[in-house]
C-alpha cells in the first residue's frame, strides 16, 4: 500500500502526464522505497489506484532491473563489472566481497543483511572500479577501502 | 611520454563553457551572477524560427551517439499542431564508458534547464521531460533542486518572465534498462509501458509521446544550446572540427593515469587526449586497443591511432564513430577476448527481447565468446561468430542490434590474430586437461 503521503504525491503528479499509465514508474519507485521491494499485493494496489490491469503493472516491473519483485538484503551491494571497471580490477572487488560475505553474486546472506549483485555500467567509469550500496556510490575502490565500507555497514 | 603528442598550448587554450571551472554553479544565485539565463533572455527576443536557424547554422551534432544535426531534427517538428508537442531530454546515459551527462547534472544543471527552455521556446513546446537513469539518485536530486529554484525565479512555469510563453519541465526517473536510452524506448518508458523500441517511421516529430510531435535530445546536446545562442553560430561553428564543431565532453576510462571527463573542442587527436589530458598509460605500457565512443563503437588498434581525431569525420575514416565520446583505453597486457566477451554479455543482458536476431543472436555470440574465453573454441568459431554478428546487424527495430554486432565484428577485423592465438592455445589447454 502506498503511504498517505505518497498517495498525495501521486495525485500531484497526475497533472504532469496526460495519462495515469505514466504514473506506474513513479508509483513503483515509491512502493520500493517504502518496502524495499514490490510485492504482488503492491502491484494489485497500484493496479486499482491507477485503474490499469495488474498484468500490465507486472510487465513493467519485470522489464526493469532496478525494480525487485523479491526482498533483497538490508544492504544491496551492486558491483559494476562492465569493461571500464573490469579493466581497473572489478573482478578482484567482486571476488573479495564474495569471500568476505560468504555469498555468490546474485545471492542474499542467510541473515538477510546483504545482497550481492553484479550490475552493468553505473556511469562512473572515470572513478572505476565502483559499486553502489543503496543510494550511495563508492568510487575508486581498493580492497582496503572496500573493507572499511563493509565494516561501516550496520 | 608519447612522441606523437604535440605542444601543450592547445590543451590549455580551451576555456570550458559547458563545465566552467566555477564552484557552486549548481545554485541559481551563482549561475545568475555568471550571466546565467542570459542566453534564454536573448532567445526570447528572437523569433522561434530564427533560433532553429541559428542552431542549424552552428552545425551542432547530437552528443548522444548518432551525431545527427540538431537544428535539422528541430526543423522536423510541425510548426502548427492541433496536438501538444513534447521535448524529451535524454539523460539515460547507460552506454558503457560514458559518464559525461552526469557532470552536467551535477555541476551545471541550470545550463541544461536554460537549454531546455530555449528548445521549448524554439519549437513551441509546453512540456519537457528530462529522463534520467534510475541509478543517478544524487544527480536527480541536484537537478530537481535547480528546477525548483528556476520555478521560484519565474524561469519555468506559466507566463515565464512576464511573457505569454509557458513551459513546464519535469524529471522522469528510469529504473535500470540500457535500452531506454534509445529514443522510442525512452518515450515508451515515460508512457508507462515496457521500454520496447518502436518501429520507425513514423518518426517522433510526427508521432512521438502519446502520438504527439516529440523531439528527443541528449543532455549534452541541450547544454550546448545556450552556448550557441550566447556566442552566435559563427563563433560556434569555428570551434573544433569543421563538420562536427563545438565543445565536446570526452570521457576517458580504462588503463590511463588520469581518467575523467574533459571538455575540449572536437577534433582533438586521440593520442593527445590519452597522453596529455588523461595522463598516459600506467607503467608506460603501450596501447593495445581503444574504444573511442562507448562500447557500441568499433574498436581501434593501438598502433593505428596516429592521425585519428575525436570528431565525426576523422573517426568515420578510421572505421569507427564518435558515439558518446567515451574513450576506453586498453594497455598492451589486456586480454581482448575477455573484453569482447564482457561487452557481448552486456548486450545479451540488455537486449529487450523484441526482435529475434538480437534476442537470439546476442546470447549466441556470448556463448561462442565464452568458449574462446574458456579455451574451448575451434577455428570455425571465428567465422561462426562473425556470421551471427552479420546477421544481427541491420535486422532489428532499433540500433541495439547494431551496437551488439559492431564491437564483435570490429574485434574480429582488427584482432583476428588474437582469436586464432586463442584457438591454438585451446588445443594446448585441452591436451593438458
Amino acid at each position: 500500500m502506498l503511504s498517505e503521503e505518497n498517495k498525495i504525491k501521486i495525485e500531484e503528479l497526475r497533472k504532469r502526464y496526460p495519462t495515469s499509465q505514466s504514473l506506474i514508474l513513479p508509483a513503483l519507485w515509491m512502493i520500493q522505497e517504502q518496502y524495499g521491494y514490490i510485492s504482488d499485493e503492491s502491484m494489485k494496489h497500484i493496479s486499482v489506484l491507477l485503474n490499469i490491469p495488474y498484468s500490465h503493472i507486472l510487465g513493467v516491473v519485470t522489464f526493469y532491473t532496478m525494480l525487485h519483485k523479491n526482498k533483497v538484503g538490508k544492504h544491496h551491494i551492486e558491483v559494476c563489472t562492465n569493461i571500464s571497471c573490469m579493466l581497473r580490477g572489478s573482478g578482484k572487488i567482486l571476488e573479495h566481497l564474495e569471500n568476505r560475505l560468504g555469498i555468490k553474486s546474485g545471492e542474499t546472506s542467510t541473515d538477510k543483511k546483504y545482497t550481492l549483485s553484479e550490475v552493468e555500467c553505473l556511469g562512473s567509469c572515470g572513478t572505476a572500479p565502483v559499486l553502489a550500496i543503496g543510494k550511495e556510490y563508492h568510487e575508486n575502490l581498493t580492497i582496503e577501502k572496500l573493507d572499511k565500507i563493509i565494516d561501516a555497514l550496520i | 611520454m608519447n612522441t606523437q603528442a604535440t605542444d601543450t598550448e592547445k590543451l590549455t587554450s580551451w576555456t570550458p563553457v559547458i563545465l566552467p571551472p566555477l564552484s557552486n554553479l549548481h545554485k541559481i544565485e551563482f549561475y545568475l551572477a555568471n550571466d546565467g539565463y542570459k542566453s534564454f533572455k536573448k532567445a526570447m527576443e528572437m523569433k522561434p524560427e530564427e533560433i532553429i536557424d541559428e542552431v542549424k547554422k552552428s552545425n551542432l551534432r547530437g552528443r548522444g551517439g548518432a551525431c545527427f544535426p540538431t537544428g535539422l531534427k528541430w526543423s522536423f517538428m510541425p510548426k502548427n499542431s492541433d496536438k501538444p508537442k513534447y521535448l524529451c531530454v535524454n539523460g539515460d546515459e547507460s552506454e558503457p564508458g560514458t559518464f559525461k551527462d552526469r557532470q552536467i547534472l551535477e555541476f551545471n544543471p541550470h545550463l541544461l534547464i536554460e537549454g531546455t527552455l530555449i528548445a521549448c521556446y524554439a519549437m513551441g513546446i509546453r512540456t519537457a521531460y528530462i529522463y534520467i537513469r534510475g541509478e543517478y539518485i544524487k544527480q536527480i536530486k541536484l537537478l530537481q533542486k535547480a528546477i525548483d529554484e528556476a520555478y521560484a525565479n519565474h524561469l519555468i512555469g506559466e507566463n515565464i518572465l512576464g511573457t505569454n510563453f509557458s513551459t513546464n519541465i519535469y524529471i522522469h526517473r528510469g529504473a535500470g534498462a540500457y535500452i531506454c536510452g534509445e529514443e522510442s524506448s525512452l518515450m515508451n518508458s515515460i508512457e508507462g509501458v515496457r521500454g520496447y523500441p518502436r518501429l520507425k517511421p513514423p518518426f517522433p516529430a510526427q508521432f512521438g509521446l502519446w502520438g504527439c510531435p516529440t523531439t528527443i535530445n541528449n543532455v549534452e546536446t541541450i547544454a550546448n544550446i545556450p552556448i550557441i545562442i550566447n556566442n552566435g553560430w559563427e563563433w560556434y561553428s569555428k570551434v573544433g572540427a569543421e563538420k562536427h564543431p563545438g565543445p565536446i565532453l570526452v570521457g576517458v576510462s580504462g588503463h590511463v593515469n588520469n581518467p575523467g571527463v574533459f571538455e575540449m573542442p572536437t577534433g582533438e587527436p586521440l593520442l593527445e587526449i590519452i597522453y596529455k589530458w588523461a595522463g598516459g598509460i600506467p607503467g608506460d605500457k603501450g596501447i593495445k586497443a581503444v574504444i573511442p565512443g562507448g562500447s557500441s563503437t568499433m574498436i581501434l588498434r593501438g598502433d593505428k591511432l596516429e592521425d585519428v581525431r575525436m570528431d565525426w569525420d576523422s573517426l568515420k575514416k578510421a572505421g569507427s564513430s564518435v558515439g558518446t565520446a567515451g574513450i576506453i583505453v586498453m594497455d598492451s597486457d589486456t586480454d581482448l577476448i575477455k573484453v569482447i566477451t564482457r561487452i557481448a554479455e552486456f548486450y545479451y543482458r540488455e537486449s529487450c527481447g523484441q526482435c529475434t536476431p538480437c534476442r537470439e543472436g546476442t546470447v549466441w555470440m556470448f556463448k561462442i565468446l565464452k568458449r574462446f574465453e574458456n579455451y574451448k573454441a575451434t577455428k570455425d568459431d571465428i567465422d561462426l561468430l562473425l556470421d551471427v554478428a552479420n546477421n544481427i546487424e541491420g535486422n532489428t527495430i532499433c540500433a541495439l542490434g547494431d551496437a551488439a554486432a559492431w564491437p564483435v565484428q570490429s574485434m574480429i577485423y582488427q584482432f583476428r590474430d588474437e582469436f586464432e592465438k586463442r584457438v591454438e592455445e585451446s588445443k594446448f589447454h585441452s591436451l593438458s586437461a
